[in-house]
């Protein structure tokens, strides 16, 4: 019981405080609420919007659960999601003739494997020479949107924009999109964000690699004593993480933009980290939790447009404060003392 | 050209010493700090607030300071008191400061892009050159030859001989967050008003993490965290002079490389491929007293 009231306070307790925040803005926090909800429910359009916040989410959110299961913190969710979403962009500009569905398909295997790479370079440092992956991956961050820029703006440019982008990907690329959101880009991948939470799930549950990485991340001298290669598994757990980031070019590049654009992702790989967090590493509170902070991206969005003083970057401060309230573990404790008593 | 890129190395540089030594005080005690980011974006928006209101860079910076401080009380309310888990926090208090400085900004000026901005005559012009270094020496002889300083150590490496020595560990981690915070905060002020002329977005652009790489390239000590952040700075400043220069044909010179150099010395370095860092050994460990 306490698994899921936990988070569900902890929303509420961060929502208040962050509503609260908006009384110096001179505005009702009700209003602000009400705003909220509207934007983020309010319309076909606006839930489809929610839904394409929402997909990015939950691929990110997996690519933070899965190495955190083996004991591993993946902050570098940003970095492997920019390269897989660059790889998908790159393979559509230089094949652009490539026909359906081969051209998908091989799209996103490009953006895995781009994804994979830059997960396991942080799990094979960790691994062998012994560097944390927190620093390693925040580095990573900033070393693959540099080779993005790079790639970007001199060897795949767009000639025909201003924009820092890429060609445009061949049609032979474009994925599904589903025609019942007023044309938010809620396309294919979609439910494959939820094939992948399904595959994340089975693995860490039904498999022995998965049984190894939970057993590795529950104390890692004794999985070391029970004969489990550690090190290899802290490998694959974070090359899955970033594999499973990189998909996030999937819905970027395949059914949205159909290019690849420079600063595409509002910290979708950091978000990604409160989308964990509150999701308890868990495939089904990922998903749960990538709605809630899909919908508050994308509930914010019109707070410029209908309030006088608060601005879309409330979503930054409400998300921020969802997260210290749920990783107050002091905090929890205490209350659950008192409940004992 | 040579003496500009030096006076421009140890210009782009301050910021960086200023966060890095606030970090050091904070990962010495043995929490770590990824909210130097946060930290210091905040502290460039209160520097530039304070300026704005006061025309003096020195309550300016006293303003960015004091902003820091606050910021960093609440990332040690979270994780020293509520025993948060640091990196979580940490990346939490930097959003919080990426939402809250457009939220303020929108509310005393009416625009979320930047503060207006800050007249010459109001700015720093090289103090905080100077100061940086300055702090860089009073850290040196602090953390090596005071009992506080060796306190911070303490908590970093072995807290439960700190407790047993009648110390409060958490008390020690707690200076040395608010210290942390200050001295961030004054590395952002140093960026809003020192080396720019106004608080715009988010324009710590990563110089957090830079001054985290410095520390940890730097071993964790003030004189080579320094030397580190000068380095990181010559990168800047390089990057900076070359944005444009043809060097072949018309094509300009790619200085993403340059840009991506410090966070790829930091990942060798942290590797063991050049040198060796290690951490302080009770890094990231909450401590609970008994």
């Amino acid at each position: 019981m306490r698994k899921v009231l936990q988070p569900i306070l902890a929303v509420a307790l961060g929502l208040a405080l962050g509503l609260g925040v908006t009384r110096i803005a001179g505005e009702s926090p009700w209003h602000v609420l009400q705003i909220l909800w509207k934007s983020a429910f309010g319309s076909s359009y606006d839930f489809g919007m929610t839904l394409f916040y929402t997909t990015p989410l939950i691929f990110t959110g997996l690519a933070v659960a899965v190495p955190f299961q083996a004991g591993l913190f993946n902050i570098g969710a940003e970095g492997q999601l920019t390269l897989g979403a660059l790889a998908a962009a790159a393979v559509g500009a230089l094949w652009p003739m490539l026909p359906w569905p081969v051209a998908p398909v091989l799209a996103t295997v490009a953006a895995i494997l781009a994804g994979t790479v830059w997960g396991a370079i942080p799990g094979w440092l960790r691994a062998r020479r012994g560097s944390h992956e927190v620093i390693n991956t925040i580095m990573l961050n900033f070393i693959a949107a540099g080779l993005a820029s790079y790639v970007t703006l001199y060897l795949l440019k767009n000639p025909d924009s201003q924009n820092p982008e890429t060609r445009a990907i061949g049609a032979g690329y474009l994925i599904h999109q589903f025609g019942v959101f007023g044309g938010a880009p809620v396309s294919l991948a979609l439910p494959l964000a939820i094939v992948a939470a399904v595959l994340v799930w089975i693995l860490l549950w039904r498999t022995v690699l998965g049984y190894e990485m939970r057993a590795v991340g529950q104390s890692e001298p004794a999985a070391r004593a029970a004969g489990i290669n550690s090190g290899r598994v802290r490998i694959i757990a974070m090359a899955v993480a970033g594999g499973l980031a990189g998909l996030v070019g999937v819905g970027e590049v395949l059914g949205n933009a159909g290019k690849f654009r420079l600063g595409f992702s509002p910290e979708y790989g950091f978000i990604g980290i409160a989308v964990a967090l509150l999701g308890r590493n868990q495939p089904v509170g990922v998903v749960a939790s990538a709605l809630l902070f899909g919908a508050l991206h994308k509930g914010a969005a019109d707070l410029d447009l209908e309030t006088e003083h608060v601005t879309r970057e409330l979503s930054l401060v409400l998300q921020a404060l969802i997260i210290l309230s749920v990783s107050a573990e002091g905090l929890w404790s205490w209350m659950k003392k008192r409940g004992e008593a | 050209m040579t003496a500009q890129l030096v006076a421009s190395t140890l210009r782009v540089s301050t910021p960086l010493i200023f966060a890095s030594l606030g970090g050091m005080f904070c990962e010495r005690s043995g929490v770590i700090n990824i909210a130097l980011e946060g930290i210091m974006l905040i502290g460039a928006f209160g520097a530039a607030v304070g300026t704005l209101v006061s025309h003096s860079p020195w309550l300016g910076s006293a303003c960015g300071m004091g902003a820091g401080v606050l910021l960093a009380a609440i990332y040690g309310l979270f994780v020293i008191r509520l025993r948060a888990n640091q990196i979580v926090a940490g990346m939490a208090i930097n959003m919080l400061a990426m939402g809250l400085t457009p939220f303020f900004c929108k509310i005393l000026y009416d625009v979320t892009g930047s503060t207006p901005s800050i007249p010459i005559a109001d700015r720093f012009q090289s103090a905080p050159l100077y100061l940086s270094w300055g702090f860089v020496v009073i850290c040196f002889l602090w953390m090596k030859y005071t009992p506080t300083g060796l306190w911070v150590n303490f908590a970093g490496e072995h807290p439960e001989a700190l407790a047993a020595a009648g110390i409060r560990v958490n008390r020690v981690r707690w200076a040395a967050v608010l210290v942390s915070g200050a001295l961030a905060g004054m590395g952002g002020a140093s960026l809003s008003i020192f080396l720019s002329s106004s608080f715009s977005r988010d324009m710590t652009a990563g110089r957090g993490f830079m001054a985290l790489a410095a520390l940890i390239f730097g071993k964790w000590k003030p004189l080579p965290t320094a030397l580190a952040c000068l380095l990181f700075g010559f990168a800047d400043a390089v990057q900076i002079r070359l944005q444009g220069v043809a060097l072949w044909g018309d094509q300009p010179i790619p200085v993403q490389f340059i840009q991506i150099l410090p966070y790829l010395v930091t990942i060798f370095v942290l590797a063991g491929f050049v040198g060796h860092s290690r951490a302080p050994k009770a890094l990231g460990t909450a401590f609970q007293e008994g």
